[in-house]
């Protein structure tokens, strides 16, 4: 009787799944901002944070790792070697809670270190910045294996009001193998101490074989994460095949299904899977059709917009635009295209000053300003 | 000797023949993992976005085809006709996996080419702008 229940339950929760309202994208008439190139002349700016004092680090794909202050370009030193391959680079970049105490910066990128096959995997770095310079530059975590394979890396870093430090590994062209097996690194949302100890109280650390830093899997390729400013959960967006690009609260020891559930196919246009939802797999809280590819994430929130409070943008690298959407009760109910046309939108972050700065491939580092 | 000749020059052929279908597979192998997601499977890219790879005009230059895999192309480009404006980063592929993807493009999709691609080709097209 109890087992009959749970199929229709388990049954209602695949008919809610299929339910999302479709919202098509609003692009305005008329703008109430302009958008100000700050950064001019970078590559591929990945990443971007910013200190205390108003500067910006932006980490360039290639390996580079910036500090722009007062209208200058310092490139800092002693970051270690990057693995350049397909999707991976230097990534993401954070700064720790206390920078101003400790001078603490994090920061991912591929890297062919602690493994014996050739090839990469993403690997999470903390050091000091001190004099333009890189110190005391410590790895915390190092995915493995290596593989040759391009894409899938991740990696965002975000830090919550607990100081736990979270980051993502995408699956690195593994889906089979890797986001489901919790003995496999990719396809998960890491959780680590400040220090990169493992916290005693990750979901997974008394799983046999597990990887203890594993705080949610079955994921694809998150290159998008941010704290939400009001209930302090992580959100993350993913990448999805063609179609399917989600956007998941993660909660400790979750399943967010790829590849057994998803709202995409292959590139080609085949079936990955037939199913949406399953039992014991999280739904999305968003899924896009088609993919905008989404990268960078941010809240906005105290900030330079007024008429944008509480409401999320996520960068699309492949319609050239920054998304904004309006959030109720955990729906996405309005979707409007900021920046329309200004590049591959890669990241984005509201800095201090609450402002919106853009990373966009091949231009630089927009700030979006208000009119009036 | 004129048999000899024959024998030798028809080997010769089927060598090349065999390394040019190697080298295609390597090539898909390679397309698979780092260009299928926006020119996708049928080499058709995204109208608007994306320019095809399949029956364009754009790979009857050889060289510019191989120096846009290798560094990378921004701006815009013509492709049968219609302007692209978009980017593509440079994929840190070795010169002998540029030259393996060039030769599974440009003998895919009804695509084909005279000539057979290698490293040593890779190794000789420069950055400097074209």
């Amino acid at each position: 009787m109890k087992t009959k229940h749970l199929f229709f339950i388990s049954l209602l929760q695949v008919f809610v799944a299929c339910g999302q309202t479709d919202v098509n994208i609003s692009v305005p008439d008329q703008t109430n901002y302009s958008l100000e190139l700050v950064v001019p002349n970078l590559e591929i700016p990945w990443g971007i944070a910013y200190l205390p004092d108003n500067s910006l680090l932006i980490t360039e794909k290639q390996g580079k790792l910036i500090h722009f202050k007062n209208g200058k370009k310092t490139s800092i030193q002693n970051v270690p070697n990057t693995y350049v391959r397909g999707q991976g680079g230097l990534m993401g970049i954070a700064t720790h809670p206390d920078f101003e105490e400790n001078k603490f910066i994090y920061f991912t990128q591929s890297s062919s270190v602690e493994s014996e096959e050739s090839g990469g995997n993403t690997a999470l770095y903390r050091a000091i910045l001190q004099d333009n310079a890189l110190q005391d530059v410590t790895l915390l975590y190092k995915a493995k294996p290596n593989t040759k394979k391009g894409t899938h890396f991740g990696s965002r870093i975000v830090f919550d009001n607990d100081g736990y430090l979270y980051f993502t590994i995408g699956d690195r062209g593994k889906r089979d193998e890797n986001p489901q097996d919790l003995s496999r690194d990719g396809g998960k949302v890491y959780r680590l101490m400040e220090n990169g100890d493992i916290p005693t109280d990750n979901p997974f650390v008394d799983v046999k074989d597990a990887k203890t830093a594993v705080f949610s899997y079955g994921h694809r390729n998150p290159q998008g994460m941010t704290k939400h400013p009001v209930t302090g959960e992580i959100w993350t967006h993913e990448h999805g095949p063609r179609g399917g690009d989600e956007i998941n609260i993660v909660q400790a020891g979750k399943n967010y299904g790829w590849p057994s559930i998803t709202y995409g196919k292959n590139y080609s246009g085949t079936t990955i899977t037939k199913d949406k939802a399953l039992p014991g797999m999280e739904q999305p809280l968003y899924y896009w059709i088609p993919s905008i590819a989404p990268s960078g994430m941010a809240f906005v929130h105290n900030s330079k917009y007024a008429d944008w409070e509480g409401n999320l943008v996520v960068g699309s690298l492949k319609f050239n635009y920054l998304e904004r959407l309006v959030i109720e009760n955990n729906s996405v109910v309005f979707r409007e295209k900021i920046a329309a046309d200004i590049g591959r939108v890669r990241d984005v972050i509201l800095g201090a000053d609450g402002f919106l700065y853009l990373a966009v491939e091949n231009k630089g580092i927009y700030k979006i300003v208000p009119k009036g | 000797m004129k048999i000899t000749l024959l024998f030798f020059f028809l080997s010769t052929i089927a060598f090349a023949q065999q390394s040019l279908e190697e080298s295609y597979e390597r090539g898909k192998l390679l397309y698979d993992d780092f260009c299928v997601r926006c020119h996708l499977p049928n080499g058709l890219g995204e109208s608007g976005l994306v320019p095809p790879l399949a029956s364009a005009d754009f790979l009857e230059d050889i060289k510019a085809t191989v120096h846009s895999i290798k560094y990378g192309i921004h701006g815009p480009i013509i492709v049968n006709g219609v302007e692209y404006n978009g980017s593509m980063s440079p994929m840190g592929l070795d010169d002998d996996e540029v030259a393996d993807v060039t030769n599974f493009i440009v003998n895919s999709w009804g695509n084909t080419s005279d000539v057979m691609i290698d490293e040593q080709y890779v190794k000789k097209v420069s950055e400097l702008k074209l």
